[in-house]
Formats: structure tokens, C-alpha cells, sequence
């Protein structure tokens, strides 16, 4: 039975983006948003998450679920699977997009945005849903491709000419990104004549010319998609100029997305293939996205473009693992490694997620995000200022977020496996991050006077708070079920 | 029989944790109390900071009688949350508890009509939360932890007055400490990475490392002393406490005396003793080097609180200087100077959080903020100048007041340790404190008042100030005398100091 749930974490969004497009009436040549909308919209966040959360139980107690649609086996048919690293990053995404929704109720006051915004938004999710549960390497990329066009048309939603420009370039970036890595799907499949990842597991043992062309092709695309320096170019101004419940979906869950991939290929296909070197490759690009975002996030003088060149400086963080991971032999302290890169990306989910909604209230109460004339306002609303501050918090990676307990177990592997350059670019993102975040939060310590309460509008405050809260308390101070959930090795890596 | 045994152990497993909590669920209840409900905050403060004074007293029974109290929580496989109540840390415990309730009647009386209570209080909790949490912390990891939330949890009440001054105070305040606390981490984990998790143990636990491994400690220890002395304002670290004096004074007294420079004065007797064990600190050669930091601190620190006629100003410097004792007696070889800057740690905290208070009464009722304005305000304002006189005579080491006793013990453990220069660094400190108090007490006492002062504030009642601004620096100076007068009395900080120095000793 609970193989089923697998099909229904993809279908139930899909369904609802379905119904949202229904319940549109029409007024001579006027469309209008039915007042059933934002309900069909919450039912439908409502109703994924809960699947995802029975089918995150029933991988925590039967270990990886696996589902044959139609009863076709491979290699025809198309599979679903979960195991402990897709239920994790199901669990994350789905719980941030169940805030994210709630967020959208409050936040779109316009009839028009938030017609067109349901439809397109419970696509994506399905679309995310389908690529974390997919088992093999096509049916990943039609999953991708179906993501990035829901991503680049919720990203142009205000209709702006920035908006529109910058996702106009978001969707040909993400075309050439998963084009690519369909090339190097290409060139396994001529190889092997599988695309399930298992069954290619299996067979790709010995490195050749093809195996490791593959692994460029596949890797290079999908790091487009992850925005890693120096193809982060496109980030910026797509994520800082889309809506605030997309720009936190756009940061928090489909770059994620992408660097999953990335993950799962390196751990389960190309293990055999990647050599240290290349792990190395990734590794020096994510310090340079780590020093060079924690930088321009500085230098930002809007607030969510401070928030999205952050994003380009955490997934940074997030491949300065690979090459601790290529340099640890299997065991507890390769599996610590896996642990923590997991436990990064989660919290970073939720940081960022919390942070862009935060700051989406911001803009809307003060008309703009100009971050030096922000101080009236941040001091106005204590709630959202609080969601900025714990979101900041993981950011920068203080105690007890989950990133604290990511970046000691980073640093400790490489200091393990010698790899010392590793401790100064932590530091500084570190430090960066700070410098970055404070400047923020002490434009909410000025003379202006005193909020007379701490919630303003609970709709849109509390979901913010709550997903910064996660990464910045719940995630640090609870982690031990991560190791579980992952199958991981429970002894430690000391 | 076998139930209530089991009943009592569980308890004690709950303690440490509760203790942590019993200021931090209330903080955040504060934080979602409307602006305008003054009774319920109050409320709310004063029920913590009770409940906290009644756990810990029950803390130091079960400590003083050998009880083991250890909470436990894994956050990750090989990384673990753990509280656990030894002499030590009941000795920092029972002196931020005593003083934050103090603190937080203090505290209310002060900002009474000023904006963003609710806030204040808050972070206030977070702050002394925090701080209870390094105190208990039983393994580095746990210290790191709560060492950075309390890094985190001061900088909006470093800010609270929201001028730009303030602002700028809380910028320093931060990127001295956060620089510090990155310094801290690199050492913790490379530590770790040598010995796995890293327990406080009285005596320490790296004395057994190989001679190989002997160049990586010396190393770590840098970077933690780095990061510790940041906190304790050691001299060249100590930039950020004269700038954040623009805080409210209740935050001095907490910089000051309660949670901050404490935290780090704490941390360094921590690693000294208790991670690297004292004979093996000394046989690295890591004591001297500590020892000759403090006693740089202690004359540089005397010498700028000399130069400034701003009050808070000066002492900011003199807690600069003072701090440094703790570190000083933690650095000479020896039991008798170790319960010297034990002892200090408390002796300390008590004495400046009475000068603070006083400054803050001086500067709310009369409005003085200047040494220079303070002629005649002994006439003005008795009780508070009668506290401050304490205090300030205590600095100087007058006995029978609190400082003399740690200075006795200092100079005595130099001299056993066979390091006379020590007596030097005392004699000149002691010369410059009462080259910077004693023109203050003889202003106060002995110059005609002005016929105006500054901003004068007039609160009505019975007494020269408001009451609530009042008794707290006349109990803490109670207690100045008290610790130095009783000092041989059972429970004394002196009687817990060799309490715990016999542990270290393994004497």
C-alpha cells in the first residue's frame, strides 16, 4: 500500500493545478480568480504534504519504497522511487511549500497574480515531487525540464520588464542546462541500454571515455541548474524580482533540486568514475561561490537581492563536500559526510524559504527593499524581523542551527582528511555571512517607535517564523533522526 | 525504596536542563507580551529569575554533597548536548542567577516609560539563558553552543537605544565577538578531530596526548585563547567592552559582571583546567604566556581607566583590568592562586555590578555622566555613593571588602609558585586603581555640590532615587562586605573556591 502514496505525492498537485485552472470564471473577456481558489490551493498543499508525510513514516520504518507504474518493469516502464535521501528532501520541500502556500493567501491581493500563480505553483510542486521520487535518468529529466518552466513562468509573474528579462533568460539558461545533461543521459544509454539508475549502478564499474564524458555532460548541466559559480549568473536577478512566495521556492527548493541530482549521481552512479581531481573541480568552485556571494550579498542594496547572492554562496558551501566525500573511504565518516551535506541543504531549505518570505512582507509594508531605508518599517513588524534574524542565523550557520552542526562536521572532515583550505573559507563565509545578515537586522534597532505587538498579520508572519525556526532550532538541536532516516551509521564518525 | 532512587535520578538528569530553561521559556513568552501589559512582563521576569534561584539552590546542595547532575541530549551520532553541574560551573551558575534577579528588579525600575520592554526582556532571558548554559556546559561543543547564542542574544540589548551611537557600539561589539567565536569553533573542532568528543574533566584530559601531537595543541590552544579572550577583553582583544558602554546600564552590569566578560573569563579557566589540566598547560608553557597577557591587561587596563573622565568609560577599562585577575590566577601554577581567580570571579562581578548600578543612578536621577560632574553628589545622593565607595574601595583591595581577598590569594600563590614579578603587576595595579577610584570618592564626599546638576530627575518618595534603583547596589554592596568579611564562613565563594581547586588538585 505505501508504495502507492509515491504515486499520489505527484499526482495530488497535479490534480489540484488542474482544478485551479476549473474554477476560473469568465466575465465577458475578463478572467476571474473564483473566492474557491485559494481553498482549492491550500486542500491541494495540504493534502501532498500529508502524503509525503506518511510516505516519509513508511520509509523511516520499511526502509526504500519502490513503485512500477502500470506494472510495466524496468527497463521499459517508468519507475518511482524513495529512499532516506529523496524522503528527506521530500519532507523538506514539501513542508516549505505547505508554508510557502499558506504565505500565498495573505500575500497576493491582486485577483490576477494569484489566478495564474495557483496553477502554475501546484505544477511545480508536482513537477518537484516527481523528481525527487524519479528512478531513472529520463524520466529525471522530463521532470527537470517540467520544473524550470513552471519556475521561470512563476518567476515573470509580476509582469515587470526586470522580471520578464531575467526569466526569460532563467528559461534559455535552463534549457541549455538540461539539454545538456540529457546529452550525457544520451550517451549513457547508447553504453548501457538501461537509464534506471540502479541497473546502471551496477553495470558502471570499470572508468572509460564514455562514463567520464557522461559525468561532465550531466554534472555541467545540472550545475547551471544549481546555480554554481561562476554559472550563477542568471540567479540573481531571476529569484530577487519574482514574487516573494516564488522567490522562496525559486531559492529554497528548485536550486536544491539540482544539487540533489547532482548528489545522488555522485554517491550512487559515478562513484567508480569521479576522480579526486574532479571532485576537487567542484569543491574550488564552491569556495569561490561561497567567498564571491557572501561578497556581493554584502555589497546588495536590496534586500532580496542580498537574499538570492546568498543562495549562491550556500550552495557554495554545499559542493565544498564533494571533495571531502571523494577523499573519505566508505564508513562512519563517509557517512557523517553525507549526513551533514544532506542536513546543510535541508536547512538551508527552510533558512532561505523563511528569509525571502520574510522579506517579501517587508517589501510589501514599506513599498520596496531598499535595504538602508528600510529602518521604520523592519522595526514595525518584530515577528517578520524575527523570522529574518533566525533565518540569518542558519544562514551564517550559528547554534543551534542545523548549519552549525553541517559546518563542524565540514570542517572536522576536512581537517580529518587534511584538506586545511577548507577552514579559511568557511571562516569567511562565515564572518561574511554575518556582516551581511547584521547589516540587516540593525536597521530594526532605531528610535522609531515601539510596536505595540509582535504578530502583525499572522497568515503571512507565522508560516515565515516557522520555517526559519525550523533550520534555526528544530533542525540543529534534533538531527539524530537525519542519520536514521538516510540509513546511515549510527556510530559517529569519531 | 529502589523507585524513589530511580525518581531522584532522573531528576537529576532533568535538572541542568531545567535550570537553562527556567529563564528561557519565560524570555520567549515575553518576546509575544504586548507592549503596554507592564505587570504581566514583570511577572513573567520575576517568576524565572526566582524559580532559577530555587533550582540552583537546590544544585548547590546536590553538588556540595557529590551528587552527580548530568543532562544529555544527542543532537547528531558523535555529537552531544551535555549539561552537567560540577563545582565549577555552580560557582558561575549561583553568581549570574544571584545577580541577574537582582539585575532584572534593577532592570525595571530603569526603563519604567522607556519603548520596546518587551524586547529588552526578552533578550534579557535569552542573555542569562545562555550564559547558565556555558556555566553547565559539560563538553566543548556544549560551550561553543551557548557561547555564540549568547554572543547572538546581547547584541540587541548592546543596541537597545537605538541612537547612533548605540548602533555602532553593537557593530564593534559584534565583530569583535563573532570573529572570536569563529576562532573558538576552528579550535574546538580541530580538537575533536584529535580526541573525539572533548569532556570536562577536572585535572584535564589531554596529559596523556603523544609528544608528536604536543606542537597541534599548543596551536589549538591559541585559537581558543583567541576566541575565549575576546570575550574577556584581554588586552589586544579588548576594544569592543569601552564601546559598548552605550548600552542601558542594566546591559553593563550584564556585559560587565553577569553573562559576557564572565563567560569568557569562565571559558579560559575552563580549557586551562579542565581540557589541557593545569601541570600539562604548564608543561606545554601555555601558563606564562597566559600569565604574561593578564598581567599586560591588567596595567594597560588600569592605566587607559585612568585617563577617562567619562564614568561608565573608566569603568569599562576597570573591568578590562579587573577581569584580567581571573586569568592571572588561573595562570600561576598552584592551588592558592588558582582559588584566587576563582574567587575573583565572583568577587569581581559582584563589586562592578555595584559601581554600574551606581553609575546608572547617578546618570537617571542627576543625569551625571562625568567624572568631572560628580562633586558633592555624596550629599545628593548617600546610599548609592555609600555603595559605590564600597565597590570602588573593594577594586582597590582595601580589606575587609571582596577584592582583598582575591588579590591576598593571588599575591600569596605567586609567592608559593616562586613567580615574585606577580607582587610587581599587584603593586602597580593597585596604585593605578587607586589613582582612578580615589579621586572620584574625595569629589563625591568632600566638594561642594553644584548648585544645579546636569538633568536633575526628581522620583519623589521617601528615598533620593526610586526605589527599585536603589536597593539593588545596596544588597550587592551588602554582599562585597559579606564576601570579604565572611569570607572563611561555610558556602563563602572563598570556602567553594578551594572547594573546587582541591578537585583540580586532585588534592
Amino acid at each position: 500500500m505505501s508504495a502507492e502514496l509515491l504515486a499520489f505525492a505527484v499526482a495530488v498537485p497535479l490534480l489540484g493545478a488542474m482544478l485551479a485552472v476549473v474554477t476560473v470564471t469568465r466575465q465577458g473577456s475578463e478572467t476571474r480568480a473564483s473566492p474557491l481558489l485559494n481553498w482549492v490551493g491550500l486542500i491541494t498543499a495540504t493534502l501532498t504534504t500529508l502524503v509525503i508525510i506518511f510516505m516519509t513514516g513508511a520509509v523511516w520504518q520499511q526502509g526504500p519504497l519502490r513503485l512500477e507504474l502500470g506494472g510495466w518493469g524496468v527497463p521499459l516502464g517508468i519507475a518511482l522511487r524513495a529512499d532516506g535521501l529523496s524522503a528527506a528532501m521530500l519532507a523538506m520541500a514539501n513542508l516549505v511549500a505547505l508554508g510557502t502556500s499558506l504565505y500565498a493567501t495573505g500575500y497576493f491581493r491582486s485577483n490576477d497574480e494569484a489566478l495564474h500563480f495557483w496553477p502554475l505553483w501546484l505544477l511545480l510542486w508536482a513537477a518537484l515531487n516527481g523528481l525527487f521520487l524519479a528512478a531513472d535518468l529520463f524520466n529525471l529529466y522530463v521532470m527537470l525540464e517540467l520544473l524550470g518552466l513552471a519556475a521561470a513562468a512563476l518567476g515573470a509573474l509580476t509582469g515587470s520588464r526586470d522580471a520578464v528579462s531575467a526569466n526569460l533568460r532563467y528559461l534559455l539558461v535552463g534549457l541549455l542546462g538540461s539539454m545538456t545533461y540529457l546529452l550525457g543521459v544520451a550517451l549513457l544509454y547508447t553504453a548501457y541500454g538501461t537509464m534506471d539508475m540502479s541497473l546502471l549502478a551496477d553495470v558502471m564499474r570499470a572508468p572509460g571515455p564514455t562514463d567520464g564524458t557522461a559525468l561532465v555532460l550531466m554534472t555541467a548541466g545540472l550545475a547551471l541548474k544549481a546555480a554554481l559559480f561562476p554559472l550563477h549568473f542568471w540567479l540573481p536577478p531571476a529569484h530577487a524580482n519574482a514574487p516573494a512566495p516564488v522567490s522562496a521556492a525559486l531559492s529554497a527548493l528548485v536550486v536544491k533540486a539540482a544539487f540533489y541530482l547532482i548528489l545522488r549521481l555522485w554517491l550512487e552512479l559515478f562513484a567508480p568514475v569521479a576522480t579526486f581531481g574532479a571532485s576537487m573541480v567542484l569543491g574550488l568552485l564552491g569556495a569561490s561561490a561561497v567567498v564571491w556571494g557572501s561578497w556581493r550579498a554584502l555589497r546588495a542594496e536590496r534586500l532580496k537581492l542580498l537574499a538570492a547572492y546568498s543562495t549562491v554562496a550556500q550552495i557554495g558551501y554545499l559542493f565544498l563536500f564533494f571533495p571531502l566525500l571523494a577523499a573519505t573511504p566508505p564508513g562512519p565518516a563517509h557517512d557523517q559526510l553525507v549526513a551533514a551535506v544532506v542536513l546543510m541543504a535541508l536547512t538551508h531549505g527552510f533558512a532561505k524559504a523563511g528569509l525571502f518570505l520574510a522579506a517579501g512582507l517587508v517589501q510589501q509594508q514599506a513599498g520596496h527593499d531598499r535595504i538602508n531605508e528600510l529602518g521604520g518599517t523592519a522595526q514595525h513588524l518584530p515577528a517578520t524581523v524575527f523570522a529574518i534574524a533566525l533565518a540569518g542565523s542558519s544562514l551564517i550557520g550559528l547554534p543551534p542551527s542545523g548549519s552549525f552542526i553541517s559546518k563542524w562536521l565540514l570542517m572536522q572532515g576536512a581537517l580529518e582528511t587534511g584538506q586545511w583550505w577548507i577552514i579559511p573559507v568557511a571562516a569567511s563565509g562565515t564572518l561574511l555571512a554575518a556582516a551581511y545578515i547584521f547589516r540587516v537586522l540593525s536597521r530594526a534597532f532605531g528610535l522609531e517607535p515601539t510596536p505595540l505587538r509582535f504578530v502583525t498579520d499572522a497568515r503571512t508572519e507565522v508560516p515565515a517564523l516557522t520555517l526559519a525556526l525550523i533550520s534555526a532550532a528544530a533542525l540543529g538541536l534534533a538531527a539524530g533522526p537525519l542519520w536514521t532516516l538516510l540509513g546511515l551509521d549510527a556510530g559517529g564518525g569519531a | 525504596m529502589s523507585d524513589s532512587l530511580l525518581l531522584s535520578e532522573s531528576l537529576s538528569g532533568l535538572l541542568p536542563g531545567a535550570i537553562v530553561l527556567s529563564s528561557l521559556l519565560p524570555g520567549l513568552f515575553i518576546f509575544l507580551v504586548r507592549e503596554e501589559s507592564h505587570r504581566l512582563r514583570s511577572i513573567l521576569n520575576l517568576f524565572g529569575a526566582i524559580l532559577k534561584l530555587v533550582l540552583v539552590g537546590v544544585l548547590i546542595w546536590g553538588v556540595y554533597l557529590g551528587q552527580v547532575y548530568e543532562s544529555r541530549l544527542t543532537i547528531a551520532p558523535g555529537l552531544e548536548l551535555v549539561l552537567h553541574a560540577d563545582a565549577l560551573s555552580v560557582l558561575f551558575v549561583t553568581l549570574s542567577t544571584v545577580l541577574w534577579l537582582i539585575t532584572t528588579v534593577y532592570a525595571i525600575g530603569y526603563l519604567e516609560h522607556s519603548p520596546n520592554r518587551s524586547r529588552f526582556f526578552g533578550f534579557f532571558s535569552l542573555c542569562v539563558s545562555a550564559t547558565v548554559g556555558v556555566a553547565l556546559a559539560g563538553n566543548l561543543l556544549t560551550f561553543v553552543i551557548f557561547y555564540e547564542i549568547l554572543t547572538l542574544a546581547t547584541y540587541p540589548l548592546v543596541a537597545h537605544r537605538g541612537t547612533p551611537d548605540a548602533t555602532r557600539g553593537a557593530k564593534i561589539y559584534l565583530a569583535y565577538t563573532l570573529t572570536g567565536g569563529v576562532s573558538l569553533l576552528i579550535g574546538a573542532v580541530w580538537l575533536r578531530t584529535l580526541t573525539g568528543p572533548v569532556d570536562f574533566v577536572a585535572g584535564g584530559v589531554l596529559s596523556g596526548m603523544p609528544t608528536s601531537l604536543h606542537g597541534q595543541l599548543i596551536g589549538i590552544f591559541a585559537l581558543l585563547l583567541a576566541g575565549l579572550g575576546v570575550k574577556a577583553a584581554l588586552v589586544p582583544l579588548h576594544g569592543w567592552l569601552p564601546q559598548s558602554m552605550v548600552a542601558p546600564a542594566p546591559v553593563s552590569s550584564l556585559l560587565h559582571a553577569v553573562a559576557v566578560v564572565k563567560a569568557g573569563a569562565f571559558g579560559i579557566i575552563r580549557v586551562v583546567y579542565d581540557v589541557y589540566g593545569v601541570t600539562f598547560a604548564d608543561s606545554l608553557g601555555l601558563l606564562s604566556v597566559l600569565a604574561a597577557l593578564a598581567s599586560l591587561t591588567i596595567i594597560y587596563g588600569s592605566y587607559q581607566a585612568l585617563r577617562q573622565d567619562g564614568l561608565k568609560k573608566r569603568l569599562a577599562y576597570s573591568t578590562v583590568s579587573q577581569v584580567a585577575y581571573i586569568a592571572l590566577g588561573a595562570s600561576i601554577l598552584g592551588p592558592v592562586a588558582t582559588v584566587g581567580g576563582l574567587v575573583h570571579l565572583v568577587h569581581q562581578g559582584i563589586m562592578k555590578i555595584t559601581l554600574f548600578f551606581c553609575a546608572g543612578n547617578y546618570a537617571e536621577t542627576l543625569g551625571v555622566h562625568q567624572v568631572s560632574e560628580m562633586d558633592g553628589v555624596g550629599k545628593r545622593m548617600p546610599w548609592t555613593t555609600l555603595a559605590f565607595s564600597i565597590g570602588a574601595l573593594g577594586m582597590i583591595g582595601i580589606p575587609p571588602i571582596a577584592g582583598f581577598i582575591s588579590k591576598w590569594y593571588i599575591g600569596l600563590g605567586a609567592v608559593q609558585a616562586g613567580q615574585q614579578w606577580v607582587l610587581l603587576v599587584l603593586a602597580a595595579s593597585t596604585l593605578l586603581n587607586a589613582g582612578y577610584f580615589l579621586p572620584i570618592l574625595y569629589r563625591a564626599w568632600f566638594r561642594p555640590p553644584p548648585a544645579d546638576w546636569p538633568k536633575e530627575h526628581v522620583f519623589g518618595g521617601r528615598f533620593e532615587t526610586m526605589g527599585a534603583l536603589l536597593w539593588p547596589p545596596i544588597i550587592t554592596a551588602a554582599l562585597c562586605l559579606i564576601a570579604g568579611l565572611l569570607a572563611a564562613a561555610p558556602f563563602s565563594p572563598l570556602e567553594w573556591a578551594e572547594l573546587i581547586a582541591q578537585r583540580e588538585y586532585g588534592l
